[in-house]
């Protein structure tokens, strides 16, 4: 059996990678290349594949079609157990007739580690747990059982970290202090990490990729700003945050900007996002962008701005979301800073304006636009 | 929640209050009002119908055989309470074999079922799918009939004439004129089978609810199956194992119906020596001495048994 050195991970290459399950498919083929000690997302939601892909590299599921590669091996039907990857599973999996130290030491056991009570005992300190060594799994918070599956994980010095919805079970609270412990800890021992969620904040605030998943296949790869500010399809407009979707007519250029019709008006975006071809495109703002204004209010130079009326408000602190009417009977959301003004009654004739750059463009489909929906209060 | 002094009686029966605490700070003692008034009896009364059922039928009749095990006399002369302990001593001499016999054959039925057993738990709680039930309906189905009339069946299966004997003797497995009825092998295999279920269900009962994500995560950490099953499915299985053979054991060192009908005397255990002191014999004395000695090693050996399992890990 390999002894598992200190590696700094090794780059995952997922090659048309297929499973079904009887008449479901459940990941369609999925191409997916991770760099070495990256930190990357599978973002979706339930159903979408991204658990069942994990489960593959790990070992758990044998794919239907596909190939996975870890560096140089290939790891496609190799056993769970001769794999140089662990997994910190959704309900933690913590063996419970194993005390702390012995969950911890498992791994190192069945690989014949000769120095586990100083590998152990380092590792409990870095999820800092020293001290809870002869406890029982039963016996410790939720928070620390988490963080004792991710020792027990990483102890082993993997190529690899799977990490199944591990922050799942955790309170809200919690839940932003292993965000950060899980960051630094990955950017401390440098492995490649893949983590599964269907929580798009948590996905934004640690990975330095997100692969936005959905019914089996990969909608888009990128950085989390790249994914949020220019989202490539309505799926991941819609999953990552809100979207306002505008559906225009391209009409023409105007220097580098494209100006696309939208009922009785005209809006404009930078000309590089419009696709060539086709003549109607979806264009995106989202909530933040807009600046909602006084309809009486002069339009800065430079911005786009449309009319409509406000329907409803919600007060939340920070912020005051609106729902307003455009004159062609479509709803937005706008998000609108707490700073200075009141909040704006609704009935009132506004206007909302937003510079081009801050729009993104979809191509249009054949499905009409639906109005956002409002999105629960945080 | 403030700590507004309850008002009644149960302030003041209750601790001092430590002078450092803020009076508010009591309140945690106070909080939770004492069940008060009938309220308080409702646990009791629950418990009489079976304390009174113990006290007739289990109470009372043991102090009866505690009684008649130190008496001395004839059916004829009478019995009379002397303090006879030699009846003890004198009945353990003589029947020491046959105690020796009982827990031999029950620890020997006891680990054939259990490892008949373990493999069918196992496969009924991890690999049936949808079978599941109807085999645990097929594990339990064997109560249907009366335990006599299976025990007698197993005499006709064992039979010299019968089928099993034969295939024995035709793979050599057993000498021309060897026979599996009226040897321990019979009484053995009839003390497994009796009791067969209450191995299975209590070992079906503790590995159905052991977390699959648990077995996963031993392979993940470099387990194979094997070490996966011995590290983590087994220990995690053991309060099944102990109960099952707790289940097995007791009755099986008791037992005195499979000698009867699979066995002869010559592999009488001492269910037998009891059973025929009581109802052949007329010897009530050695009878209930014999009971009672029964009684008090198979709880001693149980109570050893189950500190050591006790110590081993079990959630």
């Amino acid at each position: 059996m390999t002894t598992p050195q200190p590696s700094e991970g090794a780059e995952l290459r997922l090659i048309g990678l297929t499973k079904r399950f009887g008449p479901v498919t459940a990941v369609d083929n999925l191409h997916l290349q991770v760099a070495s000690g990256a930190f990357i997302a599978l973002l979706g939601p339930s159903g979408c594949g991204k658990t069942t892909t994990l489960r593959m590299v790990a070992g758990l599921e044998d794919p239907t079609a596909g190939q996975i590669l870890l560096g140089d091996t290939d790891l496609t039907g190799l056993k769970p157990y001769r794999r140089p990857v662990n997994t910190v599973f959704q309900s933690y999996a913590l063996f419970p007739h194993l005390d702390i130290y012995e969950n911890v030491a498992f791994g190192l056991r069945r690989s014949g580690v000769k120095d586990v009570k100083a590998q152990v005992g380092q590792m409990l300190e870095l999820v800092q747990l020293t001290g809870f060594e002869r406890r029982r799994p039963l016996q410790v918070s939720g928070g620390q059982a988490q963080r004792v599956a991710l020792a027990r994980a990483l102890v082993n010095h993997p190529k690899m970290l799977l990490l199944d919805e591990p922050l799942g079970a955790l309170d809200l609270k919690l839940r932003r202090e292993m965000q950060l412990t899980l960051k630094r800890i990955q950017e401390e021992v440098r492995i490649t990490f893949l983590h599964v969620t269907h929580d798009q904040e948590e996905a934004m605030t640690m990975a330095d990729t997100i692969a936005v998943m959905s019914s089996g296949h990969i909608e888009q790869l990128g950085h989390p700003e790249e994914l949020y500010e220019r989202p490539r399809t309505r799926f991941v407009a819609n999953f990552l945050g809100q979207s306002n979707l505008l559906r225009t007519t391209v009409s023409g250029r105007n220097g580098d900007l494209a100006v696309l019709r939208i009922a009785d008006t005209t809006v404009a975006v930078p000309a590089d996002r419009v696709p060539s071809s086709g003549s109607e495109v979806h264009v995106g703002v989202r909530p933040e962008k807009l600046d909602l204004v006084a309809a009486d209010e002069a339009v800065p130079q430079g911005r786009n701005a449309l009319e409509a009326v406000v329907i409803d408000t919600s007060f939340m602190g920070t912020s005051t979301q609106y729902l307003v009417r455009t004159g062609w009977g479509q709803e937005l959301t706008v998000f609108a800073q707490n700073r200075h003004t009141e909040v704006v009654a609704p009935g009132t004739l506004v206007r909302l304006t937003w510079r081009p750059e801050h729009a993104f463009v979809l191509e249009a489909d054949a499905e009409t636009p639906a109005a956002p929906r409002p999105a629960p209060v945080p | 929640m403030t700590g507004a002094p309850v008002t009644g009686g149960s302030v003041t029966g209750g601790p001092t209050t430590p002078p450092l605490i803020a009076p508010a700070a009591d309140t945690g003692t106070d909080v939770a009002p004492p069940v008060r008034g009938r309220g308080r009896w409702i646990p009791y009364l629950l418990l009489l119908p079976g304390l009174l059922w113990l006290a007739v039928f289990f109470v009372l009749p043991m102090l009866t055989v505690a009684s008649t095990s130190l008496q001395e006399g004839s059916l004829a002369r009478g019995y009379e309470l002397t303090w006879r302990v030699a009846n003890y001593t004198d009945a353990a001499q003589r029947f020491a074999a046959q105690f020796v016999r009982a827990f031999t054959f029950a620890a020997a039925s006891t680990l054939l079922a259990l490892v008949v057993s373990y493999p069918l738990a196992y496969f009924i709680a991890f690999k049936a799918g949808r079978w599941r039930n109807v085999l645990l309906l097929l594990v339990i189905a064997p109560f249907f009939t009366s335990f006599l009339i299976r025990t007698l069946a197993w005499k006709i299966i064992l039979s010299d004439s019968g089928w099993v004997v034969g295939t024995f003797q035709a793979l050599g497995l057993l000498p021309e004129q060897g026979r599996l009825l009226a040897t321990s092998v019979a009484v053995i295999a009839g003390l497994t089978y009796n009791f067969l279920p209450f191995m299975t269900l209590p070992l079906y009962a503790s590995l159905e609810k052991i977390d699959r994500s648990l077995i996963e995560a031993a392979t993940d950490l470099y387990a194979s199956p094997f070490t996966a099953f011995w590290k983590v499915t087994w220990p995690l299985s053991l309060p099944g194992v102990v109960a099952g053979t707790l289940l097995t054991f007791i009755p099986a060192a008791g037992d005195f119906v499979n000698v009867r009908f699979l066995g002869t005397p010559s592999q009488s255990m001492i269910g037998n020596v009891i059973e025929s002191r009581f109802l052949v014999v007329l010897d009530y004395p050695t009878a209930a001495a014999l009971s009672f000695t029964l009684m008090l090693a198979i709880l001693l050996l149980v109570g050893l048994y189950v500190r050591r399992a006790g110590t081993e890990t079990i959630v």
